[in-house]
This record gives C-alpha cells, structure tokens and sequence, in this order.
C-alpha cells in the first residue's frame, strides 16, 4: 500500500522536487521548505514566480517577484541575477550549470562562470527550456518558438505556428520541440524537418506536460484524463490517439509526472488525488485521496520510490509508493 | 452563449482605468489606494510612469495581445494581464482587488475580454468595471488625432469627465454630449482634479448580469433624455454623432415580449456576424411566457446573458438592447430585432 508522509504548508506550491533524497516544496511565498531530517525553511525571495531542478539535479533554481534569479540548495543562496523591479517569470536548467531566465520580452542565458548573455524579442518570453543536446534552448512566444544557440553567435532558428504559446518542452531524444498554447491545445514540431504536429481536443489549458523514459510518450494535463501521445515513431503522434489514462468523471488533471524508467504515469487532479497508471493496461493505483487543492507539482525520486508533491493549497507531501 | 457563473466569494474584483496621459488617471488611482476604504489594492501597469504610484504592490507589464487561434479577429486576449493575475492570484492574502491602468493607447477590448476568455482569470477574478478617465479640455483634439480615445469611451461603464474647471460650461456641454453620443449607457461624472465620489468608481458590478442594468439609469429609464422617441416609438434612434471625428455609434432597439426561438438564434447571429464591430452590448429581454427578466451584455463575439429577477407588477414587459459599435447597420438591427417578437 502506498503511504502519505504529509507537510501542510500555507500557500500554492510552484515546484516540489527532489536534491539527492531530500523532497523540497518551493511556494509562491517565496519560501522554500525541505524535509531533511525534519521540517526546514528557508526564504529565498519575495514572491516565486518559477522553479526547476538543475541539470545536475544539486540545486534548485528559481525566478521570482523581486526580480532574483536564485539557486539554492540546503541553507544556502546564491543570488545569480537581478533584474530590478520587473518579475522573472520563467526559469529553465541547462548544460554545464547554465541557466536561463526570462524577463517580459527578454530572454538571458547566464553560464556557470558568470557570463550571460541576453536575447531580445518582439514579444514575450512565455517559456524556456534547454536542448537535451547541446547548447541550445527554446523560447516559447507569441506566434511560435525561438530556437537560441548562445555559446556561438549562430543565428536563432525560428519556428512559427499562429497563436500564444505559453511553455515549451524539448524531446529527451532532442528531434521534437512541444509547447502548450492558450486555446487548449499543445503544437509540435519535429526539428529535423519543421513538420507540425497539431495535438487538440483538451477542455482546459495544458499547464503540465511530462515525457516518459526515453521520451517514447508525452504525458499532458488539461482534460478529465492523462492525455498521453505516442512519440515513438519517427513522425511522432501524428494520425495517432493518444492515450487517455486514469479517466475520471469529476475531476481534471491538473498536473503529471512520467516514472523515471517504467511506462508508469503520476497523475494529480483539481481535488488532490494522485494515481498511479500504468501505460499498458491502464492499470490504476490510487496514491492519494483527495486534499484541499488542485496538485499543482510532482516529481519522482532517483529510487523510483517516491513521489515529492505540491497543490494549490499548500497541503503536499511525499508519497512512498511501496508503503 | 455561456450562461452567467454565479459570483464567488473568492472572486476578486477588478477596475480597469482607462485614459490618457493628463487626463489624471495617476490622481484617481492615487485616492483610490490612499483613501480610507479598507481595501487593499494589487495595481497592474503597463509602464511606471512620472508621476510615482503609492502602493506596496505595483507590478508593470508589458502589453501583449493575443489573438485566439479560433479565426475569431476580435477574440483577443491580453497575454500579460493572463500571466500577472495568475502569478498574484497565487498569493491571495496580499489584496482584496485588483486595479488595471492601462495606457491611452490601449485598446479597452482584449482586456475586458480577458477577464471573460481565460478560464484561470475568470475562476479567481470577476471584471467590476471599466472607469474611462477623460480631460474636458482635451478630450476634442484627442478624438481627432486617435481611434482609442473614443474606443475607451465607447467601452466604459463610467466616464469621469475631469479637469471641468478648465473648460467653459458650453464646452462641457459639448464634451458632455460627445460622451453620451459615443457611449449613451455610461454613467457620467463630471470632476475636477479626479475628484469623482470613489463609490461612483468602484464596486459597480458593470459586468454582473444581476446587477448590470440596475446601475444603468439611462438605459432602463424611458424618460431618457437621449431616448427622444421613448414614448411613442418601439426603438431609438441611432445616436448620430455631434461631431465630425467620431465613427462610434449606438444603436438602441425597444421592442415588446421576444420569441425565445427566434430570439437567441438572432443575437448568435448577430454577434458571430457583427462581433468585430460591437464593442458593448447590453440588454434587458422580455420572453414569451418568462415571469423573469432576462438580461444580457457581451463585448464583441463574447455574449453573456441570465434570468436576472421576475418581473415587477409595475413594469412594462417590454425588450431594450443597445449596440455600441462601428459601422452599425441600424435599420437591419432594428428590423431583424422586430422580427423576433413573439407573435
């Protein structure tokens, strides 16, 4: 059975995530808390707008109100960036402790020694996220995404497709760039050719988006189900339906996490459930009874054991799916 | 048609103030956080400006329109108004409204829209009013040199007709009627220095469709002074323009009990057809066999309507709708609204 170790907290969670076997739950507060041998916390800005784990998976990085860019782990803080009174509202992780922020219509990649360098655009930075591969990463913006290679001065590539786009997400293989858009829908494309790929249908916004091990399926939030797509063929899910696991009749998923190496999906709804689902035969396993909000973060421990999570309302928590 | 949400108490109100520079915006929402109402107040720029803002929680943003990818031109959004309420929203005990200050240029539509076409800002927020500041003295020259101008006055719930003290009484009699030509649903204030009574401004429930024709003398009150054919005809006439630069215009139907088959079919229509055009809408529809009064407002393609209450002993049951808009076909309006009473 699995079992709930819960820690009520005040406040919506933005990221819960693991450094080593530490789970910690970064809240719009600006406070971020840890279980580490009991209940720490730490405040690290006025206001978290964004959160993710580096690529290294040591430190916690994250943009928020007052205009920091920040990464921390344990007790400690460093400041990376200040951008005055503007809201940094996106961060991603890249290569080689590089970050990447955005800030409205900037977009600024700050390397480990301390350079940065920053990318104007015509309209908002949305989204980030780094290439799997290399030093590239993704602007998600009105009316596409903005391909950036900043270690070289190469020239940005540009991938239109009409609409707001609100975040991005690269393939782990490195051949797909997905975002979420505004109007309920998620648009592709594969890289290697600028095909579309046009993946609608959703009721609501698809604000949580996860690949499975070795990116063979993309998991999505945004209807009564996990929507899950088919990524394993060379022109990824087109003319093919995805998945629906984990349906229920009341609720919506508001936010999933892909198993580290099994076809398994984490699912969290707008009432607080989390199940477990397995690809193949959609087998479900209930994780956790319904809480006070709508799960807003989950992320999968290295052991593949545990799942850290956040809502909404602050209640989250860790799961230990082996009881 | 989506029908009405019904309020919730965790809904958080928003003011949109809209106006020029110099039209003392930066004044009235200076005694909107200064005075002594107890509310606390989230502001959203779209530039800080000279002028300085006293308030703990200022955010700019930068002003982002989207169009939704639907083939719909007048469903627009404001992508930065999405983002900055979501990211406040997150952290609820900080304010008890919301204040949008938008800059003279900007268009009034996509953000009213935002408020109605993302389904994250309406869970948590509800749209209270749009407050179009105007400069008496200005206002003439601003209307020739700019379509918003007019656009935020077509587009308001309150006009604050400001800075009267600078402007002779015909000419604010003038400038008074230039107003209720472009918008003749709107409530009007005339101030100096901002001056206007802040329960005037605030809490006004423009876009409640329980509330938002009660605050509406105008629109309800046949002895109208605009509505100078109220007694004997079954519709108004178009509010033709006074002056030469504004291309808004009203159109005001009456007509008795609707037949609710032709009835909803023809405003879809209309506003499908005609949404790019529409910029307000607002009515109050008698229905064959309704006891309740059913009323309706939308922002171009964006329709609303609801049972609002039964229908007083006292009162006529009688159909008022009022297009503000460009390019309005006055004569189809009419007609096509006249065929849809109940037989």
């Amino acid at each position: 059975m699995p079992t709930v170790a819960p820690l009520d907290l005040n406040g919506h969670c933005i990221a819960a995530l693991f450094i080593g076997d530490v789970p910690y739950f970064a809240l719009a507060d600006g406070t971020v808390h840890r279980l580490d041998y009991g209940h720490k916390t730490l405040q690290i800005h006025d206001g978290l707008l964004a959160a993710t784990l580096d690529q290294a998976g040591s430190q916690l990085i994250t943009g928020g109100e007052d205009g920091k860019v920040c990464a921390s782990a344990g007790d400690s803080v460093e400041t990376l960036a200040e951008v005055g009174r503007k809201w940094v509202s996106s961060v991603a992780a890249g290569p080689q402790g590089s970050v990447a922020y955005a800030v409205g219509r900037s977009a600024s990649v700050r390397f480990s020694d301390g350079r940065s360098r920053e990318f104007q655009h015509a309209r908002t930075v949305e989204g980030l996220a780094f290439s799997p591969k290399g030093m590239r990463f993704a602007v998600a913006r009105y009316n596409g995404v903005t391909l950036h290679f900043p270690a070289t001065d190469g020239k940005p590539t540009e991938l239109e497709w009409a609409g707001a786009h609100t975040a991005v997400t690269f393939s782990p293989d490195g051949n797909f760039v997905v975002t979420s858009m505004q109007e309920n829908a998620l648009h592709g494309w594969k890289l290697a050719d600028g095909k579309h790929m046009r993946m609608t249908g959703y009721p609501g916004k698809v604000k949580s988006l996860s690949w499975s091990a070795k990116g063979k399926w993309l998991a999505s939030s945004g209807a009564s189900a996990a929507i899950v797509w088919p990524f394993q063929a060379k022109d990824g899910p087109m003319g093919k339906a995805p998945l629906e696991l984990g349906t229920r009749g009341n609720a919506l998923v508001t936010c999933v996490a892909c198993h580290p190496s099994e076809d398994i999906v984490a699912i969290g709804y707008n009432d607080g459930m989390v199940l477990a689902v397995r690809f193949a035969d959609a087998k479900e396993v209930l994780l956790r009874r319904p809480g006070k909000g709508p799960v807003t973060a989950m992320m999968w421990d290295k052991g593949e054991r545990r799942i850290a999570f956040g809502t909404d309302a602050g209640d989250c928590g860790v799961i230990d799916i082996t009881g | 048609m989506s029908e009405a949400q019904a309020p919730t108490q965790t809904q958080i109100p928003v003011t949109v103030l809209t106006g020029y520079l110099g039209s003392g915006k930066t004044t009235l929402l200076n005694r909107i956080l200064s005075e002594n109402h107890g509310r606390r107040y989230a502001v959203i720029v779209n530039e800080f400006g000279e002028i300085g803002i006293d308030n703990d929680l200022i955010v700019e943003s930068d002003e982002e329109i989207y169009e939704m990818n639907n083939g719909c031109v007048c469903c627009t959004v404001r992508g930065d108004l999405v983002r900055v309420v979501e990211g406040l929203m997150r952290r609820p005990g900080r304010f008890d409204a919301i204040l949008v200050e938008t800059t003279g240029l900007a268009d009034p539509a996509p953000v009213a829209q935002t408020f109605f076409m993302d389904e994250d800002v309406r869970a948590k927020t509800r749209l209270d009013a749009v407050v179009a500041l105007v400069d008496a003295k200005h206002l003439p020259l601003r209307l020739k040199d700019s379509k918003e101008a007019e656009d935020q006055i077509a587009f308001a719930d309150v006009v604050v007709l400001n800075k009267t003290d600078l402007v002779t009484p015909e000419e604010l009699a003038q400038v008074e009627a230039t107003v209720r030509a472009i918008n003749p649903s709107a409530r009007i204030h005339r101030t100096e220095r901002s001056g206007v009574n802040l329960t005037e401004v605030l809490d006004r429930g423009a876009f409640d469709l329980k509330r938002v024709l009660d605050s509406d003398p105008h629109f309800l009150d046949s002895d109208d002074q605009h509505d100078h054919d109220g007694h004997h005809g079954h519709h108004d006439h178009a509010h033709a323009s006074p002056i030469h630069d504004v291309s808004v215009k009203s159109v005001s139907l009456r007509g008795g009990e609707m037949d609710p088959k032709k009835f909803f079919p023809w405003i879809e229509k209309i506003t499908q057809m005609e949404g790019p055009n529409i910029l307000r809408l607002k009515g109050v529809i008698a229905l064959k066999d309704d006891p309740d009064r059913y009323v309706l407002q939308g922002v171009h393609m964006i329709i609303e309507g609801d049972h609002q209450r039964p229908w007083k002993a006292d009162e006529k049951h009688e159909s008022r709708l009022v297009f503000i808009g460009r390019d309005l076909d006055e004569d189809r309006l009419r007609k096509s609204f006249e065929a849809c009473q109940a037989a």
